[in-house]
């Protein structure tokens, strides 16, 4: 008799971990990345191409590094959260417009509003290789010292922004 | 206007469901004739309803309706007509519909090829696809419904997301979903006998051509995406575990081991719980699979849009359906008893051991696909597992499977004698293993290669498919040798025997292609300069550069890169990089030139910035790699030879099926 209940059993166990996966962030991923230090680059402003960025000039803050394009669907949902975020001015956020025309990522910046302190033009996707992006958007939370403490995969949500984001940033600031 | 008719098409139909699969399994449970002939006129408006709801949908799309939410997701007016059409089911919402279409197709193809069953089992069987499609209707129209009006209607469309712009990707997900949904047939006969207490050999024979069917439709299904993720993502690979490719080939193995149970069940009135509990697993996997791509709880390159009032619904669904199926299982079964006696060493044993590494197999696919659920519900972390998971396990349960394979045709039923087999397969064995050895020392020569070792993983894989063929010449010969004229001899043979061996054939040809894609494929990924060449696999590649082509809704890069062997032109390739106008996403278009022997695949990578002209360039040359898909093309043509057999024509009378089937199938067992 009990082999015949057996399978049913499996699957009400199966069931549960279903449930349980159903609340589940799957876009948080760990990075090997997290816990070294961002890797170095050099590249323009999207603004003004004569002008450089580099990690190393963020030495000493955390900040935010906020990879997007105008061709990403879910950066204009990530967007206006972006924005209101930018309003509090708690960190400098930088952008990172990546595999993008110059002219299509400051169209989109001037419509939309920019809530980035500064914005680098990644056109050929250099920055995204070297720190694993695999979608866009894609957001690195970088501490005093430049180690990467956190990776979100996919849009900031008003949630995860107040539960996950802000009480890791305020974390960091305070040491 | 017209979207609304969908709609009301839809709570229609679910009426229809509803009463259908209450009203019949009622009317066989009290053996009432009035209640169980409104089973078929049910299944039909059922059908008709629903066709009509996606003929509204498809009439959105192809007149670019924008006031209709998910055409103005999914489409644009620049998308080429085909792709409109196609778009249909390139999101969620619409998808679900193709869902509910075919399954509606199935009961409606079930009501008209079902005459010579009996009224309460086609009651049942019909019945028990009106309440999945039920289910699949309430979850569009609660969750999903894809006739939501946009107001004010949007100008233009987002667009059809440039990876599903491929014409594989236009008949994929039909053929897949074919599979799984023909799935439900199996499961509603299996749910029939289990309801009608009658688990003997009969229910096998009239649910094996449905399963059969199915499971043509999923191979082909399954091996189309296959093909589209080798030339459309641009890295060569033709299977990555991604959860949503598990998610079909956990179905699939299941499948398979249920066409071969059901055979025995048929034939020999054994494995009758097993092949009941496999009917309902196949099923329920299709279902999980739904639940895993819809619910968002993996992450995946395919998965849609997840919204967790989907995810409660379907896991609702899915436990109400597998939940109760598997009760019934507990509680029906244990009084089928057990069918006829075989020994440990008969074909019966050998089917029922690849029936078990088929399953093994499904659940380790399974365990590894839901892995991170399950490190992450126990509170481990994030960790998930990848290929090297997945090849560790399949392999060595792979390896077992593919020995009994060849001798599971040439052993007799009930009860063979250890030698006897042995003397017939010796040579066979022997032949295969002596050329799977030798044969890589010289395989590299043979397709000029530069790596040309000797490893173990392909003389194993040789080993395998030679294996696979030489039992198949057994079996022939053994059939074909003697007294008479060896023509009518051939003619003889059932076209279901032709159409087994062609199906194993197809594993002996694919598992060729696997071997030595994985043992001799030469991947380059080099700068080119305009100009440059590449030597590689005894062929030369010279880069021509980069120009801007426009296509009808995307401008693209276009190289030029022309082969050449021993001084003569051998193709001119044209990868492309192209960047699609309304979503401005980017998407690599490589270009292969195939060959009977080796593929010669060219994809652009990025331009390198401040050169002349100058790009990454991937240049793979992969030997045998369509023998993979040729090799599942043969396993379906041969699922399709099986259903043209006499034995499951549908115009033959049931008394017929029921006396003369049994015996032509023992006969045919017994040969030698």
């Amino acid at each position: 008799m009990m082999r015949f209940i057996l399978p049913l059993v499996l699957f009400l166990i199966l069931s549960v971990f279903l449930y349980k996966g159903l609340g589940r962030d799957t876009r948080e991923v760990p990075s090997p990345l997290i816990g070294k230090a961002a890797p170095e680059f050099q590249l323009p402003t999207l603004q003004d191409p004569a002008k450089q960025f580099s990690p190393k000039e963020m030495l000493g803050k955390v900040w935010l590094l906020n990879v997007w394009a105008s061709w990403c669907e879910a950066c204009k949902d990530e967007h206006p959260v972006l924005m209101e975020f930018s309003m509090q001015k708690m960190l400098p956020i930088i952008g990172v417009d990546y595999k993008d025309k110059r002219d299509q990522g400051m169209d989109t910046l001037k419509n939309a509003g920019n809530p980035y302190d500064q914005v680098i033009s990644d056109a050929d996707g250099k920055v995204g290789f070297d720190y694993g992006v695999y979608g866009v958007p894609e957001t690195y939370v970088i501490d005093k010292t430049g180690i990467i403490r956190f990776k979100q995969i996919g849009p900031i949500t008003p949630e995860n922004l107040r539960d996950k984001l802000m009480p890791l940033i305020a974390e960091l600031q305070a040491k | 206007m017209i979207p609304e008719l969908g709609h009301f098409s839809l709570i229609i139909a679910l009426f229809l469901a509803t009463t259908l699969g209450v009203l019949s399994i009622l009317g066989a449970q009290r053996n009432s004739r009035a209640l169980m002939g409104v089973a078929r006129p049910l299944a039909y408006g059922m059908f008709v309803f629903v066709a009509l709801a996606f003929g509204v949908l498809a009439h959105a799309f192809l007149s670019n309706d924008f006031s209709v939410l998910y055409v103005a997701q999914h489409s644009n007016s620049q998308l080429p007509g085909q792709y409109r059409f196609a778009a249909i089911w390139g999101g969620h919402e619409g998808s679900l519909l193709l869902w509910a279409l075919l399954l509606s197709v199935w009961a409606a193809s079930v009501a008209t090829f079902s005459r010579h069953l009996p009224e309460e089992m086609v009651a049942r069987v019909l019945g028990v696809m009106g309440l999945i499609e039920a289910g699949f209707l309430l979850f569009m129209l609660l969750t999903s419904n894809p006739f939501t009006r946009l107001l004010p209607a949007a100008a233009d469309g987002a667009d059809l997301n440039p990876l599903l712009q491929d014409p594989g990707l236009v008949i994929h997900p039909p053929m897949l979903y074919m599979g799984y949904v023909g799935f439900s047939v199996a499961y509603a006969f299996a749910i029939s006998a289990l309801l009608g207490g009658k688990l003997d050999a009969t229910w096998a024979r009239w649910s094996r051509p449905w399963t059969t069917v199915a499971w043509v439709f999923m191979t082909i299904g399954i091996a189309l995406g296959s093909g589209w993720a080798y030339y459309e993502l641009g890295w060569g690979g033709w299977w990555f575990w991604d959860p949503v490719e598990n998610a079909s080939f956990m179905p699939w193995l299941l499948g398979t081991a249920l066409i071969h149970s059901l055979a025995v069940t048929e034939k020999r009135g054994a494995f009758k719980s097993w092949t009941v509990l496999l009917a309902i697993g196949a099923f329920s996997l299709s279902l999980l699979g739904t639940f895993l791509v819809r619910s968002g709880v993996l992450t995946s390159v395919h998965s849609f849009a997840s919204d967790p009032r989907r995810g409660i619904f379907i896991l609702g669904f899915l436990v109400v359906v597998v939940g109760a199926s598997l009760l019934l299982f507990a509680w029906r079964a244990p009084k089928v008893g057990l069918g006829g006696k075989f020994d440990m060493l008969s074909r019966e044993s050998l089917l029922l051991s690849n029936n078990v590494l088929l399953s093994v197999a499904s659940a380790s696919v399974l365990i590894g696909t839901l892995y991170p659920l399950f490190m992450d519900a126990l509170g481990y972390g994030k960790l998930s597992v990848g290929a090297p998971y997945f090849q560790a396990v399949f392999v060595p349960l792979m390896v077992p499977m593919v020995f009994m394979m060849g001798l599971g045709p040439l052993a007799r039923w009930k009860k063979m004698a250890a030698p006897d087999l042995a003397s017939r397969v010796k040579w066979g064995f022997a032949g295969a293993l002596v050329v799977a050895l030798l044969l890589p020392f010289t395989m590299g020569k043979i397709l000029s290669l530069e790596s040309h070792k000797w490893s173990f993983l392909i003389a194993l894989g040789l080993l395998m498919s030679f294996w696979i063929i030489a039992s198949l010449v057994i079996s022939l010969k053994q059939r074909l040798s003697g007294e008479g004229d060896f023509v009518q001899k051939l003619r003889r043979q059932s076209p279901s025997y032709y159409g087994m061996q062609l199906a194993h054939l197809g594993v002996a040809v694919f598992i060729i292609g696997v071997t030595m894609v994985k043992g001799y494929e030469t991947e380059r990924d080099v700068r080119m300069n305009v100009g440059d060449t590449l030597a590689a696999g005894g062929y030369e590649f010279r880069f021509n550069g980069v120009s801007q082509v426009t296509g009808p809704n995307y401008v693209s890069g276009m190289g030029s890169v022309t082969v050449h062997k021993d001084g003569r032109l051998v193709t001119e390739l044209h990868p492309e990089k192209r960047v699609y106008n309304v979503s401005g996403m980017p998407l690599t278009e490589a270009s292969i030139q195939p060959g009977l022997f080796r593929d010669l695949y060219v994809s652009l990578g990025e331009p390198i910035p401040e050169s002349d002209g100058a790009w990454a360039v991937r240049i793979y040359i992969k030997p045998f790699v369509d023998w993979i898909w040729a090799g599942c093309l043969m396993m379906a043509l041969g699922g399709v030879l099986a259903i043209s057999d006499r034995r499951y024509r549908i115009h033959q009378k049931a008394v017929a099926r029921a006396g003369n089937g049994t015996i032509v199938g023992n006969l045919q067992g017994q040969t030698s």
